[in-house]
């Protein structure tokens, strides 16, 4: 064993002269996208937090994932929690402890000291750890190490002077030992860790932090610094559940993502037409965005069914609603979810908003859309996350979210409850989310005539031409319609007076054919009139064509029979005979 | 490097002792190799057992340079470190053992002036 050295220089040259460092990958989800490759190989890594942040739980997947996955066996040694409380912890992860430590991939050493027993007389070093460590790691050859929690040492060992020696010397020990090693550290107020860790692990440290706000908790990963490496600076929110850790690396996206002119109906046609005749972008957010009760729901379902039909994967994200209870209530209006969800096209993902902090939420939206890979995601409703106070947070989510989807190509359909009020523009200055959005439908409810009935419009459309009718739309029992539009002296018509416009509309019609068919009898009337005078006229005429041949037969008549009466009285003279028959 | 010594013999020495006078002590002291500190802790150990507890006592001096595997089944992290097996309850006491009085607090052995 070597001697107590504080000597850290030499190993901080090599580090510049490095150009690529050497880098084990975790297997953690996402962390190794944050870090660009993993730890850093052969040297330890800080990583600290409060109680209860899951450091325990990350050290122990690094071993995990390094004995499954990298063939690298790793030794845990553990400080605050007996072999039998962690094979029992992180089985709920899905990790086989005990038949990792059969097969000679991890070790488990409890190192256990109880203060009351101890006393000092003279000088001591911790060799005792060196000489188990280093069995540990030679029994099986392991890679990694996790120290979890060194800092523990510090309340049973009375002298923390020696102390810290010890484990300065300790991590020049393991990067001598070439293994890349975690070591865990409680934060302190001021301090990364409480005891000061920090100034002997100096090559990575990250920070886990499990934060409350409005009653929310959020675990957050940040990486303070990583020497020799680029690396990703924000928080990045992560999740524990049955698959161990998840971290996203979601606010490192630029907008670059392509885009698609590929164009999908809505389900239903009237409003496809008013989308430019072909309905939404593939890859576009749409907003639907209303006050309660005026079928933001019945739509996103609709546009699910259609979705289904089309052999699309849709991912639902419920905040409001039970997925049964959806089922049932849009079978009420003719959408078949049901069948959807047996078909495997549907799937719901049903969470109380307040079931966990905004970026668990979108940490767990990240990881569905990753499993399940759906060609559209529906958040139904948004609103419901925006809790007192966080709309800026909730704002910034929605970005990453939609960031997220349009990289993946995938349509995001989200519904946003509108706080009642009269004034639109007022309703929008609560959520101004609406500048992320491609195409965002309002519907409402207009109180008319002792009515509330529903309307439509399409506030924007990007990157089409979009109508811009106030429709009335009503649920059928075959799912939403869109009504005809009957302009009045108050805007759109709606309910009864929509009936009773669409009635009188009829009315008139009928008024107005019977008033053709009328003039049209009249002048057929007047016609047959006409053709009977003249029929008359003509019947006239010929009588009086007939008389006046008559008269002029009997005109030449009496001519000849006085010029016979002249020859005869001229033969009865018996004079100038010749003369008569010259004539003649 | 193991050394056993037992040596049961009467005790003559009860005037050194108040409490527990017939006590038997079972001591083990985990050292390392030939390293300074652990050179004078055996040398120390000794000396005090056999300036007080002569006749009753067990000392075993265990080299983990050479059983290191024995560390961790004795949860030993510092080196040297000296188990009071008996009498119970166990303690523990580290360091090369150079301050007598102290090592004599942690055996729970008082001498009389």
């Amino acid at each position: 064993m070597n001697e107590n050295t504080t000597d850290n220089t030499s190993t901080s040259v090599n580090h510049k002269l490095r150009t690529q460092l050497p880098k084990s990958l975790t297997g953690i989800q996402g962390l190794d996208e944050i870090t660009d490759g993993g730890l850093p190989t052969g040297r330890p890594t800080l990583l600290c937090g409060g109680a209860g942040c899951g450091k325990t739980l990350l050290a122990m997947e690094f071993l995990v994932r390094g004995a499954t996955q990298f063939n690298e066996p790793g030794v845990f040694m553990a400080f605050e929690e007996t072999p039998n409380d962690l094979i029992k912890n992180v089985a709920s992860l899905g990790f086989d402890l005990v038949d990792l430590i059969d097969r000679k991939k991890l070790v488990l050493d409890f190192v256990y000291i109880e203060r009351s027993e101890i006393e000092e007389a003279g000088e001591y070093n911790l060799d005792g750890l060196f000489i188990r460590l280093a069995f540990a790691i030679d029994s099986i050859g392991a890679k990694r190490v996790v120290l979890d929690t060194i800092e523990s040492l510090f309340t049973a060992l009375p002298n923390p002077l020696v102390l810290r020696a010890e484990l300065r010397r300790l991590f020049r020990w393991l990067k001598d030992k070439d293994v890349t090693a975690i070591i865990t550290g409680e934060r302190g107020d001021e301090t990364l860790t409480r005891q000061g860790l920090e100034e002997y692990v100096s090559d990575c440290v990250i920070i886990l932090d499990h934060r409350v706000t409005a009653q929310d908790s959020t675990r957050r990963l940040r990486i303070v610094k990583y020497r020799g490496s680029m690396h990703g600076t924000n928080e990045y929110p992560f999740l524990i559940d049955e698959n161990g850790l998840s971290i996203l690396p979601i606010t490192s996206l630029g907008l670059q993502h392509s885009v698609s002119y590929e164009r999908i109906s809505t389900g239903i046609p009237r409003l496809d037409t008013m989308l430019d005749n072909q309905g939404f972008f593939r890859g576009s957010t749409i907003l639907i965005y209303g006050t309660a009760g005026t079928g933001k729901t019945s739509f996103a379902s609709q546009i699910a069914e259609a979705a289904c039909r089309r052999g699309e994967r849709v991912l639902y994200f419920s905040f409001e609603e039970s997925p049964a209870q959806m089922i049932r209530n849009m079978s009420s209006i003719g959408i078949d979810l049901q069948w959807c969800v047996e078909s495997k096209l549907l799937k719901f993902h049903a969470n109380r908003p307040t079931f966990s902090g905004l970026e668990t939420h979108l940490a767990t939206m990240h990881r569905e859309i990753n499993t399940f890979k759906p060609q559209i995601v529906i958040a139904d409703p948004l609103s419901s996350l925006h809790i007192e106070g966080k709309s800026a947070e909730v704002k910034a989510v929605l970005m990453r979210l939609v960031d997220f989807l349009k990289t993946n190509q995938i349509t995001g359909v989200f519904t946003s409850l509108a706080v009642a009020s009269a004034e639109l523009p007022e309703l929008f200055n609560a959520h101004d989310v609406t500048s992320l959005i491609d195409t965002c439908l309002i519907v409402r409810s207009v109180e008319s005539g002792g009515e509330r009935n529903r309307v439509l419009s399409i506030l924007k459309s990007r990157g089409m031409a979009h109508s811009n009718q106030i429709r009335e739309f009503i649920l059928t029992g075959h799912g939403i319609e869109l009504c005809d539009v009957y302009g009045g002296s108050e805007g759109v018509l709606t309910g009864s007076a929509r009936m009773a416009q669409e009635a009188k509309k009829v009315a008139v019609a009928l008024l107005h054919r019977q008033e053709t068919e009328y003039k049209q009898r009249e002048l057929e009337n007047k016609h047959s009139i006409l053709a009977a005078k003249i029929a008359t006229l003509e019947a006239e005429f010929a009588v009086q064509k007939v008389e006046d041949e008559k008269i002029i037969a009997q005109e030449i008549r009496q001519v000849q029979q006085l010029e016979e009466d002249r020859l005869q009285m001229e033969a009865a003279r018996e004079a100038d005979a010749a003369k008569v028959n010259g004539l003649i | 490097m193991t050394t056993n010594e037992t040596e049961n013999s009467t005790y003559e020495c009860e005037e050194t002792l108040e409490s527990s006078p017939d006590s038997f002590y079972l001591l083990k002291l985990y050292v390392l190799g030939t390293t300074p500190n652990s050179q004078h802790a055996i040398k120390n150990i000794k000396n005090i057992c056999e300036e007080y507890l002569q006749g009753r006592y067990t000392l075993e001096v265990i080299d983990l340079y050479q059983q290191p595997q024995l560390a961790q089944g004795e949860q030993i992290i510092a080196i040297p470190t000296l188990i009071r097996k008996l009498p119970l309850p166990l303690r523990r006491i580290l360091g090369d053992l150079s301050n007598a009085e102290r090592v004599l607090v942690g055996l729970d052995i008082q001498r009389i002036k």
